[in-house]
């Protein structure tokens, strides 16, 4: 009974069950205290449709074997440019959202592709050289929103007239394109069918690839690159490779996160951006050196929910932005999980 | 009186029986040989003598093991070291920067007490480093072994870190029984006779010693009694009067085998498909300098001599998987070096001596190794949905690895087993079946028969050869195992220090061999003119 007991619990992995369990616990606490539930399942769709993205964007790096990429922010800097363009030319609508992924796209893979040969030559610090990579780019680009020639009285400061906003609204380009795309109601509950295929859509396309020749040759590469070297893989080029569809995931990531928030949070908005993405899959059962789409999937859905959840739970038990809190443990806990336990396999 | 002893062991993990009911006692002052091939449950057995938490976290073991007549079960490898039972590992644990007597006497220091000792606890003693040394000086002599005890441990070969680890058990002052895993797996010939003695040495001294190999012939050599397990059994005890080669073999393995014979050579070639000139591959610990060989099309090469001589890096190098400079020639056009996917697609292979670093992805599906070569360096198991996409052609690599499986007869549950879980032998042939699926004409193999045991020894070098009669490949083999090269090669190259010290054929004498591989050859050869 025992055995079969820890075995299971290895199927299932500690950091799936302990959010597993908040989560029923939640939902049991929510139910007691009478919180709308059909509002609840709502969110709980569409928090999830709009963080899936980024959290796919871990995949590539994870099996191109650079590990978790903290290096998200790359990314996501590259779709707020795309985006903000696309504003700055009056964009709306769909058309709006197609030139932001038609500017960041490139911009991401250009971007992916330098910052591959900087991880080519920092192999094994991936993930630290990453992080502090983020955080310096994050920096930086202050400097670029603030000096940028924009001019689009919706994006830049109300008095002065120079520099971006902090936070630009999506209110006249591209809010809600996905979400109410083909959106319908079962009950009081609001599906977001567009958020929701795009996300799939992506899925297909990146099981598409993880089975095609580069795929497998990244997946080889990442696994084992002597191996992969004595079949006649470049090993550099596939963790590049890796990089730049980890990036440009990114970009369009954080373009579906923002058109499903409403705004866009420019200077330190992309800052923290890497750590909720890299605890999601890692919830939802990935390692350091393997990660599917259905880990991205349960991840995204269980660290979503719970947030969704205990967000108004708290507000009426405790004061304060307990919710916020509670995400820092948890995303924090479950990284902190995999670095120190992922060393061994 | 029996000094150590299992009774009736058995073990289970997760329902399948690995062990039934083994029984086998260990007396002072004998060397006890086990033997058995890879998954007969020598590694299990020693798992459980030394508590290693994979057995208990498995539910344990059945029957009991008894030390010095009082019965012992060990909850961890540091009880079982604190009872006096002592085991050299195969992979070394020695701290390079440390010096040979420190690494010897790591965490057993002997100390004096001194001022801040006194106040703040036996932590802070001094170590006594000329005791230590002498320490080390007589445990390094009773191995016979004339190594300086104060040089550091980085840099020596892997046959003195080998002595080193051993050193280490024997210092122990209540060491009193010793097991060691193949030791001489990574030893050269000289250093496995030198720690023959030694082995005999400690064994006369009075210690009981546990010792696992596969070569036999050490088997028989020093052991007084030999068990022998098959499929988790005792098949046998014997004596070493009763024991011979050919019949722990046959015990072994259970069925009849014949010792490896030269086998009749096909008429070779004089057309090289292949010509090295002046050579050189940069490999840690087997260079190769200003090499020039020649390969014949259609022949079996063997490429032999000491470890660290520089016989593993040249097909590394040829392969591109080490840095080389000078000239590769294939049927005289000359071929960019560096490059492993151009010297596949020029229609060669490799087997890479370093099974599971370099030649298996470990966690993958058996398919997926066989395949993965010949899809990457040759566009094939691909098929073609969109004129610029490629998906895996699943059908394809299902059919093909279910080809090779049946061909090279590979034991498995089937395709999609993960390659950890097979045996040596049948990883082996995992490998094999990589290279071969990559149609090739010249096929380089390293160390192809180390560390699996007799019975699949002589299935892959069957299959050498047969690929070599049958379909016309080029093979060129190196190994540690002279007898080997000597079974299945048309000529023999010897390496030593890097360069080519001549060829030679299979049927010469051992004294040829022998001088050859200690770079001696030419100056008797000489004095004899």
């Amino acid at each position: 009974m025992k055995e079969r007991l820890t075995a299971a619990m290895d199927k299932i992995g500690l950091p799936r069950l302990i959010i597993g369990l908040f989560l029923i616990v939640f939902c049991v606490g929510a139910a007691i205290l009478k919180l709308p539930m059909s509002m609840l399942l709502s969110d709980m769709l569409v928090r999830f449709g709009m963080n899936a993205v980024l959290v796919l964007a871990m995949i590539p790096a994870i099996r191109a074997g650079t590990g978790l990429n903290f290096g998200l922010p790359l990314g996501v800097i590259c779709g707020l440019i795309g985006a903000v363009v696309a504003i700055e030319y009056k964009f709306s609508g769909l058309t709006s959202f197609l030139v932001a992924l038609g500017v960041s796209i490139p911009l991401a893979v250009l971007t992916g592709y330098l910052y591959g040969l900087l991880l080519n030559r920092i192999k094994g610090q991936e993930m630290v050289v990453g992080t502090y990579v983020g955080f310096s780019i994050v920096s930086g680009m202050c400097i670029f929103w603030l000096l940028a020639p924009f001019h689009n009285p919706e994006m830049v400061w109300a008095y002065g007239g120079t520099g971006l906003r902090n936070t630009i609204t999506l209110e006249s380009s591209f809010d809600k394109i996905l979400n109410n795309f083909l959106a319908f109601n079962i009950g009081q509950v609001q599906i977001p069918t567009g958020l929701l295929l795009f996300f799939a859509f992506l899925c297909l396309l990146l099981w598409f690839f993880s089975r095609s020749k580069s795929g497998m040759a990244m997946h080889v590469a990442g696994s084992n690159p002597r191996f992969a070297q004595s079949c006649g893989i470049n090993v550099n080029k596939m963790r590049i490779l890796g990089t730049v569809l980890s990036t440009v995931l990114a970009a369009v990531g954080i373009l579906v996160y923002n058109q499903s928030y409403g705004f866009l949070s420019l200077y330190n908005g992309p800052l923290m951006m890497a750590f909720p993405a890299a605890a999601a899959i890692l919830i939802g059962g990935a390692s350091l050196r393997r990660a599917t789409i259905g880990h991205v999937i349960i991840g995204t859905f269980l660290f979503q929910s719970v947030l969704v959840v205990a967000s108004p739970l708290f507000n009426v038990i405790v004061e304060g932005s307990f919710s916020e809190i509670f995400r820092g443990i948890i995303s924090n806990g479950v990284i902190l999980y995999a670095l120190t336990t992922g060393r061994e396999e | 009186m029996a000094l150590l002893e299992f009774k009736n062991i058995s073990k289970f993990y997760y329902g399948n029986q690995v062990l039934k009911n083994v029984s086998l006692t260990v007396h002072k002052g004998e060397i006890h040989g086990l033997v058995g091939e890879n998954g007969a449950g020598k590694s299990t057995l020693m798992n459980i003598l030394f508590g290693m938490p994979v057995i208990h976290l498995t539910g344990g073991y059945e029957g009991q093991i008894i030390l010095e007549g009082v019965p012992v079960s060990f909850r961890s490898p540091a009880e079982a070291m604190a009872a006096g039972i002592g085991m050299v590992h195969q992979e070394f644990m020695l701290i390079p920067g440390f010096n040979v007597a420190e690494n010897i006497k790591l965490n057993r220091e002997n100390t004096r007490a001194n001022l801040v000792s006194r106040i703040l606890g036996p932590k802070l003693r001094t170590i006594d480093v000329r005791k230590n040394r002498a320490d080390a000086r007589r445990a390094l002599d009773r191995l016979g072994m004339a190594l300086d005890e104060t040089v550091p441990v980085g840099g020596l070969p892997v046959g003195h870190m080998q002595f080193i680890e051993i050193a280490r058990e024997i210092d122990k002052e209540n060491s009193k029984v010793v097991v060691f895993d193949e030791p001489t797996a990574v030893l050269t010939e000289s250093e496995a006779e030198q720690f023959l003695k030694a082995a005999q040495k400690l064994a006369a001294g009075g210690m009981g010693v546990l010792f696992i190999s596969h070569r036999l012939d050490e088997i028989i050599k020093i052991c007084d009694r030999i068990t022998v397990l098959r499929d988790g059994e005792v098949v046998a005890s014997l004596s070493r009067s009763e024991a011979s080669v050919e019949k722990l073999a046959e015990l072994m393995v259970g069925r009849k085998i014949s010792r490896l014979t030269v086998a009749e050579k096909k008429s070779g070639s004089q057309k090289p498909i292949l010509e090295l000139i002046n050579f050189s591959v940069d490999m840690p610990g087997e260079r190769v300098e200003d090499l020039s060989l020649k390969i014949y099309e259609g022949e079996i090469l063997g490429i032999g001599g000491l470890a660290g001589h520089g016989k593993i890096g040249i097909a590394n190098g040829i392969m591109g998987l080490c840095p080389a400079r000078g000239t590769v020639l294939k049927n005289g056009k000359q071929l960019p070096l560096g490059n492993p996917m151009r010297m596949l697609n020029e229609g060669m292979a490799f087997v890479s001596e370093d099974r599971r670093g370099v030649g298996l992805l470990t966690d993958e599906s058996i398919e997926l190794n066989i395949v993965v070569a010949a899809m990457q360096s040759q566009n094939r198991f691909l098929k073609r949905p969109l004129p610029f996409f490629t998906l895996e052609d699943r059908a394809a690599i299902r059919e093909h690895a279910l080809k090779m499986i049946r061909e090279l007869d590979i034991r498995c549950l089937g395709p999609q087993q993960t390659v950890r879980s097979l045996s040596g032998g049948n990883q082996q042939k995992v490998c094999i079946a990589r290279a071969i699926t990559l149609s090739p004409d010249i096929l380089f193999v390293s160390e192809p028969t180390r560390g699996i045991d007799i019975g699949a020894k002589r299935i892959v070098l069957d299959l050498l050869l047969k690929l070599n009669r049958e379909m016309g490949v080029t093979v060129v083999m190196t190994s540690s195992e002279l007898a080997e090269l000597r079974a299945i090669c048309n000529r023999i190259a010897i390496v030593y220090k890097g360069r080519l010290a001549g060829i030679l054929e299979p049927t010469a004498s051992d004294l040829d061999f022998g001088l050859m591989m200690a770079g001696e050859y030419e100056q008797r050869g000489a004095a004899q003119a």
